[in-house]
């Protein structure tokens, strides 16, 4: 590429013309996204004239519509975090048991049928899911299990974690399918075993690359919206079992965007929780990219 | 032998657990995985039929069938794409082929691949108040495109990207060598040889739109429509909002119940087959490539 | 190669003339577009498709996600009409007036809040105090007003929701709900959810009793059409269609179907108590 750069004759007419005319596409394309993100933080900003951020991020009272109306997020980020790590603490281990067994257990034709099948797995629409769980999950949890409500933490999570098992299996193959065969090689002509060169040697070396994996899809737990949204139960309170009720903040602005007028006091409080969740997500997608960049060097 | 300071007897064990554990734990989400999409065919299986596909909703979505939500996710799918795609493979092919590598670069990549990761809750927050509010496009097929269009436009970006730099250099010296200038060589070497790629995103991005729901349920669909949309300013039903509506804001959601199932079918089907189509080309073009 | 990249074009064509095959051409009015209250919902829902049997030349498209959100909508003119559970907000009233628009109320039904329970559960009358217990989350066993030995799960409205803000009005004085409540999108969900649950008690309009529900007594009156057209049922409301004194004739003539003798009747088929214009 650079090296081509050099040999480039002197730039013509058209050359030129073309070569404007894809950095306008690029400025228009990019600036865009940065102008979402500025746009963004600038709408939740409003929140500020009508109340301290204190109040915003550590009171759990959310009462949008009432008058005075009050605007405690604390309950919803909290309902977003439970969710995210109960999705994980089924998707994880599961996610990475599946990219495991691809890796080494399942041998090449059923990889080659199961593979792209988990990753169609992925594109499956939230709404579908959340469907699933609202119309099938629910009614079974609360008949088995005799709970008050079969929308609930539990419900929310195992959905939640039923999307982030594909990319994390995915993800996770790649990363243990880029450990050198050399070195699994060594591991098993040193008299190791399978599960041994596994837990001791291809885990090891591929650790960012799994990380990463399991960081991206939690990252999607988090903005995940239609399963919380029909799943959670809606409840803006603070969890203290599983089998409770949570409003998510992404479920929060599905349900109450569509009413909250430009420029009055709840419009600013939904941006701001946007704004929460943007943060957040960019702290998940940084840190995947970070583990993501040492995983190449290593 | 002792190695790891166990008795082989307590290795073999071990191993026999272990590998036991990971393919329950692999085996059962792909049971629950089938289990489901067994259930999803079974339920909406029966509710699918002709009429079922190509009529208007009916005696308050009761009978009837999905024809304007089919329609109305078409076009907002497509229409996304006439945003992105221009954007998109613009963006990229000068970010691939004219900017010059460093900082700024890196972090315009990242920029763009964060933003890939935004809950699409947001754009729609973004879209209604930009499009719907403050442009002024009203709840309609357009505002729900552009959101959309936005939505897609960081994967469409990033995966067209990708397809331009895995197009070797030596494509390009060849094209330069032999006298062509940049846009010569870019038309009619590396992009033939990365349009492929490009699209596949493309094609996978279609199909994310096709199935998102929360960036249009306040920008761009109506719960019912019983005409075709007269514009890009009207009104659409959309599948997966209307899966939603009927599910949850619905009058008689136990009556509706196979329509649901039915709608959830249509909507996997139509959203899995375009990736599955995508995936086959990637793989055919893995397996086609000669460098 | 390029085979397969005309194929991915192909495909991506297709969809946009899927989309555009069915933009017929043939003369038409100007669209009304409703949208609002889910308590109207199957009433508006109903109403449209008897109207465009009538009037085949005209387009209408209905949504409904709430109150809140009608309103908005039609002081944005993002729609033509919005059925309101309950009549302007302070500051609903002021932002029309700041954008210059003034919004015209007709009552379109009268409707009373009944109190369900799901059709196992024994308790069939209720005191308002005892009700407000309930949401309130001081009352929380079922045992505590004669039932079974059950937790209470009492289900809610989104904010969004006309009904949710009348029932906070009339039968919590306006008093903060327990945050622990469920919360369901519709009248017509809260009744699903209702129906499912034995320990479960709502509150929906008097057209969504389906279900395996039982309609509970409060201060000895069970709500129904007789008893909120009488006025004797305490939880009553109206159901407003709120329009633009700019409005287009479309929607004016609709807005007439849906007040007329037809919209009038197929309101009573749907379970409502009529507006008695």
């Amino acid at each position: 590429m650079s090296e081509a750069r050099l040999l480039a004759p002197k730039l013509s007419p058209t050359e030129k013309g073309f070569r404007l005319f894809f950095l306008a596409a690029a400025i228009v394309a990019l600036g865009q996204m940065f102008l979402i993100a500025l746009f963004l933080l600038n709408e939740a900003a409003g929140l500020l004239a009508t109340a301290p951020l204190g109040d915003f991020l550590f009171s759990k009272d959310w009462y949008p519509t009432y008058e005075p109306p009050e605007f405690g997020a604390l309950a919803l980020i909290v309902g977003s975090v439970v969710v995210t790590i109960g999705s994980s603490l089924i998707a994880t281990p599961v996610g990475l048991g599946l990219a495991i067994y691809l890796a080494f257990l399942a041998g090449r034709r059923k990889r080659e049928w199961i593979k792209p099948a988990v990753e169609l797995m992925a594109g499956v629409p939230s709404v579908v899911l959340g469907f699933i769980g609202l119309a099938v999950v629910a009614p079974f949890l609360q008949d088995v299990l005799d709970l008050p409500t079969g929308l609930n933490v539990l419900n929310a999570s195992f959905i939640l974690a039923l999307m982030a098992i594909p990319s994390i299996a995915s993800l996770g193959e790649d990363a243990l399918a880029a450990v050198p065969r050399d070195v699994l090689d060594a591991s098993y002509a040193l008299g190791a075993t399978r599960w041994e060169t596994i837990w001791k040697v291809a885990i090891p070396a591929a650790m960012s690359g799994l990380s990463t994996a399991v960081i991206l899809g939690l990252g999607r737990a988090l903005g995940e919206t239609l399963v919380v949204l029909m799943v959670a139960g809606g409840a803006a309170q603070i969890p203290t079992s599983i089998f409770d009720s949570v409003r998510p903040m992404t479920a929060t602005l599905a349900a109450e965007m569509g009413e909250t007028a430009i420029g009055s006091a709840h419009y600013h409080a939904l941006f701001a929780l946007g704004a929460v969740l943007f943060v957040l997500t960019l702290a998940f997608n940084l840190l995947a990219y970070w583990l993501g960049v040492r995983w190449r060097r290593g | 032998m002792a190695l790891f300071g166990y008795s082989l007897k307590e290795r073999q064990t071990r191993e026999l657990l272990a590998l036991g554990v990971i393919r329950f734990l692999g085996g059962s989400f792909l049971a629950v995985m089938g289990a489901l999409v067994v259930y999803l065919v079974y339920r909406g299986g029966s509710a699918i039929s002709w009429d079922f596909l190509t009529e208007y909703p009916r005696d308050s979505m009761t009978a009837g069938g999905i024809w304007p939500a089919i329609v109305g996710t078409f076009g907002l799918a497509a229409g996304s794409m006439l945003v992105a795609i221009p954007l998109g493979f613009g963006a990229a092919i000068y970010l691939a082929e004219y900017a010059r590598p460093g900082p700024l670069l890196t972090v315009i990549r990242l920029g763009v691949n964060n933003l890939a990761g935004v809950p699409s809750v947001v754009f729609g927050l973004f879209g209604l108040a930009v499009f719907v509010s403050f442009l002024g496009f009203g709840r309609s097929l357009l505002s729900g495109c552009l959101t959309l269009g936005v939505l897609t436009l960081p994967t469409v970006t990033a995966a067209a990207e990708e397809a331009l730099r895995q197009t070797p250099a030596s494509f390009r010296e060849a094209a330069l060598a032999l006298g062509a200038n940049r846009w010569q060589a870019i038309r009619q070497v590396v992009l033939p040889a990365a349009l492929p790629g490009m699209l596949t995103g493309a094609i996978l991005a279609l199909g994310r739109a096709a199935g998102e729901t929360a960036p249009i349920i306040f920008t761009a669909s109506a719960a019912l429509t019983l005409n075709a949309p007269e514009s890009v300013f009207s009104e659409v039903m959309a599948l997966p909002t209307h899966i939603f509506n009927l599910a949850t804001n619905g009058a008689h959601i136990a009556a509706t119940r196979p329509q649901q199932f039915g709608a959830c079918l249509t909507l996997i089907v139509l959203v899995l087959g375009l990736s599955l189509f995508a995936l086959i080309i990637r793989a055919r073009l893995r397996k086609g490539r000669k460098w | 190669m390029t085979k397969i990249g005309f194929l991915a074009l192909a495909i991506i064509s297709v969809f946009g003339l899927g989309a555009s095959y069915q933009a017929a051409d043939r003369p038409r009015g100007e669209s009304v577009r409703i949208s609002g209250s889910t308590t109207l919902l199957p009433f508006t829902q109903k109403a449209a498709e008897e109207y465009l049997k009538d009037y085949p030349q005209e387009v209408v498209t209905v949504s409904g996600t709430g109150t809140g959100e009608g309103v908005k909508s039609l002081v944005d003119g993002v729609v033509d009409l919005a059925a309101a559970s309950r009549d302007l907000r302070p500051e609903e009233r002021e932002r029309a007036q700041a954008a210059k628009v003034t919004l015209r109320r007709v009552t379109v039904a009268k409707d009373g809040l009944a109190v369900i329970v799901n059709a196992s559960n024994p308790i069939r009358e209720l005191t308002l105090d005892q009700l407000r217990g309930i949401y309130l989350g001081t009352i929380n066993n079922w045992r505590e007003l004669g039932g079974q030995d059950r937790v209470i799960v009492p289900i809610n409205r989104d904010s969004s929701s006309g009904t949710f803000e009348m029932w906070i009005e009339m039968v919590l004085g306006g008093r903060k709900h327990r945050p622990d409540a469920q919360v369901q999108s519709s009248s017509g969900a809260v009744a699903y959810a209702v129906g499912g649950n034995r320990q479960a008690i709502g509150y929906v309009g008097l057209g969504f009793l389906d279900g395996p529900v039982a309609v509970v007594a409060i201060n000895g009156v069970k709500a129904s059409i007789e008893a909120v057209v009488t006025g004797s049922y305490p939880i009553s409301r109206g159901l407003y269609v709120f329009s633009r004194t700019d409005s287009s004739a479309s929607a004016d003539k609709f807005l007439n179907y849906l007040l007329g003798a037809k919209g009038q009747a197929l309101l009573e088929a749907e379970g409502y108590a009529p507006a008695g214009n």
